[in-house]
């Protein structure tokens, strides 16, 4: 902000606003400490015994009931996958993070285009897809949320293109619950929560898919370890 | 292109700035068929849904109950949680200005957008955006302001304003969108494609291609969020179209307006209302996309954050003992949709962005008792306490209205901008007063009450239907009680014993 600017949101409104706050709160007593006013947290950490197998096929459900497409393969089936997914769009540029394991598109016959600060979002609108990982995946929710790591990229990537595979690895990154993905979770990196497509029920209350984000939104749930490929 | 001037050539923005009273405006809208039916459609629609995702989850009420709570415990420390909060966004990167009233939030964000060199911005759907008039100071400083949300750029297009929480446009149907879409969208961009029909996924489809450009080349973003935690900095946008996304990851800069309401204290508490607010707002397990962001990260997103924290009349609210678990709210827009008065009155008759019950509370709280319009809104119930069963939050929404209602008619103790004063009783109450407080009279003196209803039997033929003067309005929608020929006392004296009777019968009990 200029200097010109005077106190506009300076230090004697932020003084004002607290002192307004110390004056509303008078009723509360000055030794009360927040922790002191009870917070009791016997909900549910998640809602339902399931073994993994279940817990899976919940997440399967519940990405499809909010049209995402949802296919399950294992490691040495992905490549072939992600090549037919990809082929099956007519797909030409695909975008890539920079960590993406080299394997995945081994036999996708695409122009890959490598995640870089230098990518305009413009060039992004030119690419047809997008493959990325995730850092986990909630069953009863229906959601895999991304944490910009290297096998993801900056989140504009997942964004732009109008078409987003999304791999998700069954042996260690679904959990069941909400409280249990924010454990899991680091605060400080950008998150994308991301379930289904992108939609909206603006007219009429009636949900249509596909607005700004990407329209089509493919998970493919891996049995193995894919990271090494 | 010159950001002052109106494309509609029209008002330059739409202002709940001198709405009639809630009766008027009622009066009006509830003769409207077509909004009245588009209104009965949507909401009935959504709270089936949003029934079917509560009962999904067997431990509602224990994280209603948490939810609140945790509110508490904010809004009874504010003052710590947001000293935190500030220290945390400015460590993660970030810079934190502090807005006591609308004036001075707008001219930050003005002052901020102008040192970018931007004369564009694009917006994320953002409540507390509206309710400081920010688009229309923007608009005066030459900068034009983009909204992205469908519904809200359904409305701007529509030179119009908002009437849900939820989804801005809830008063059109399809047809009258596309209609918007043709012919204005030309005007403000890209224009509609030719042959637009009104099936939503085409308006849709309309809307993306429109604002899409505007996503890839303006590099200034305006935000509100629905979250803010203190303890990480971390701040939270709950969207589904990815217009949000959008904003807040491809501009340069982004500039954040948020209530001191929206902190909460931990990351943990998240895990509360990522549970309560899809489920309440749009009935889905999740919404399509959430965003959260710490400050600035290095090659990701804008390079510079700004976060606007605002007061304009919260901590005012705050220091009412009984009024500031409207502070709670989410803003979720559940009590919109189970509202009887709202489903009929439509939310344009409650005069700001906050319309329904939560409206109805938060409205005269924020902005003051300062004209007919707040005076009137916590009469715009019918108190049947719906809004209360379906707070994800557990406000007691009645109970409030009942306690503003109360200042309304009775005057007292409240706190304008951080100071306290006495206001006087509503003038258009006096008549009201005078009769609570002969009735108290009366019914304080039972001599002057068997008189009085003796009187009333024994004229009881000449009562006219209707009540003159001041009364006729209650009269105009009510019966008046028909006076029966002997009082219950009478006719009780009469033939339970008398008196003594009664007497004998006090004495045993």
């Amino acid at each position: 902000m200029s200097a010109a600017s005077g106190d506009v949101g300076g230090d004697a409104s932020r003084e004002r606003i607290l002192g307004r706050i110390r004056r509303a709160l008078a009723d509360v007593p000055r030794y009360e400490r927040p922790r002191d006013h009870p917070v009791v947290r016997d909900y549910l950490r998640a809602h339902g015994e399931r073994t993994p197998a279940e817990s899976v096929d919940l997440l399967a459900e519940n990405l499809a009931d909010y049209r995402a497409v949802v296919h399950r393969t294992d490691t040495a089936g992905l490549p072939p996958l992600l090549g037919r997914l990809l082929a099956s769009r007519g797909a030409r540029r695909v975008v890539v993070p920079t960590g993406l394991p080299g394997g995945w598109l081994a036999g996708a016959r695409v122009d890959l285009v490598t995640d870089s600060v230098a990518l305009t979002p413009r060039e992004l609108d030119g690419a047809d897809s997008v493959v990325t990982g995730c850092a986990l995946a909630i069953a009863e929710t229906g959601t895999v949320v991304l944490d910009s790591g290297p096998d993801q990229g900056r989140r504009r990537i997942s964004l732009v293109p109008d078409h987003h595979l999304c791999v998700v690895r069954i042996a260690d990154q679904i959990v069941d619950s909400v409280p249990q993905a924010l454990e899991r979770l680091a605060p400080g990196r950008p998150l994308t929560w991301i379930s289904g497509p992108s939609a909206t029920s603006d007219i009429e209350l009636d949900r249509v898919e596909g607005v700004h984000g990407p329209r089509t939104l493919e998970v493919i749930l891996v049995d193995g370890d894919p990271r090494s490929m | 292109m010159s950001g002052a001037v109106s494309p509609t050539g029209g008002s330059a923005h739409a202002t709940y700035l001198g709405m009639p009273a809630f009766p008027r405006a009622a009066a009006v809208s509830t003769r409207d068929s077509g909004l009245r039916a588009n209104l009965r459609r949507a909401t009935h629609t959504i709270r089936a849904k949003r029934a079917a995702a509560v009962a999904e989850l067997d431990d509602w009420e224990r994280l209603r109950a948490a939810g609140a709570a945790i509110k508490d415990r904010t809004l009874r420390h504010l003052d710590h949680y947001l000293v935190r909060l500030e220290e945390n966004v400015t460590r993660a990167g970030g810079t934190v200005h502090w807005a006591a009233d609308a004036a001075e939030a707008n001219r930050i964000v003005t002052e901020l957008v102008r040192a970018t060199g931007e004369r564009e911005v694009v917006k994320v759907k953002s409540m507390v955006t509206q309710e400081i008039g920010l688009n229309a100071a923007l608009s005066e400083a030459g900068i034009r302001a983009y909204e992205t949300d469908l519904a809200e750029l359904i409305v701007q297009l529509g030179d119009d304003l908002p009437s849900h929480i939820l989804v801005p446009a809830i008063h059109r149907n399809r047809g009258e969108i596309r209609d918007i879409f043709r012919d204005r969208m030309a005007q403000w961009g890209r224009p509609a494609p030719e042959g637009l029909t009104d099936r939503p996924a085409d308006l849709a489809e309309a809307a993306r291609l429109h604002l899409r450009e505007k996503f890839l080349s303006i590099n200034v973003a305006i935000s509100g969020a629905n979250f803010m935690v203190a303890e990480t900095g971390t701040l939270v946008v709950v969207e589904s179209e990815g217009n949000g996304r959008m904003c807040l990851t491809l501009p340069e800069t982004l500039i954040s307006v948020v209530g001191i309401e929206k902190t909460v204290p931990t990351w943990q508490d998240l895990e509360v209302f990522l549970q309560l607010l899809p489920r309440s707002s749009t009935a889905e397990r999740m919404n399509p996309y959430t965003s959260m962001w710490t400050g600035t990260t290095a090659e990701d997103g804008p390079r510079a954050f700004h976060l606007v924290l605002l007061d304009n009349g919260r901590t005012d609210t705050l220091a009412d003992r009984t009024g500031r678990q409207a502070l709670r709210c989410i803003r979720c827009s559940a009590c919109l949709n189970v509202c009887p008065v709202y489903e009929r009155a439509g939310g344009h008759a409650y005069g700001s962005p906050y319309p329904g019950p939560i409206g109805a509370i938060l409205t005269p709280q924020l902005r003051g008792l300062t004209s007919a319009l707040e005076e009137s809104l916590p009469f715009a119930s019918s108190l049947c306490g719906a809004c209360y069963e379906v707070c994800p939050v557990a406000i007691d929404i009645p109970e409030v209205l009942v306690h503003l209602r109360e200042r309304v008619v009775e005057g007292g103790e409240v706190t304008v901008r951080g100071t306290r004063t006495v206001i006087k009783p509503a003038k258009r109450h006096a008549a009201e007063r005078a009769l609570m407080r002969t009735a108290g009279w009366v019914l304080d003196h039972p001599a002057a009450l068997r008189h009085g209803q003796r009187l009333a039997a024994r004229t009881r033929r000449f009562h006219p239907r209707r009540l003159p003067g001041p009364g006729r309005a209650w009269t105009d929608t009510r019966e008046l009680p028909r006076m029966p020929a002997e009082s219950f006392r009478d006719w009780w004296a009469r033939t339970r014993g008398g008196p003594a009777g009664t007497r004998s019968r006090e004495q045993a009990s």
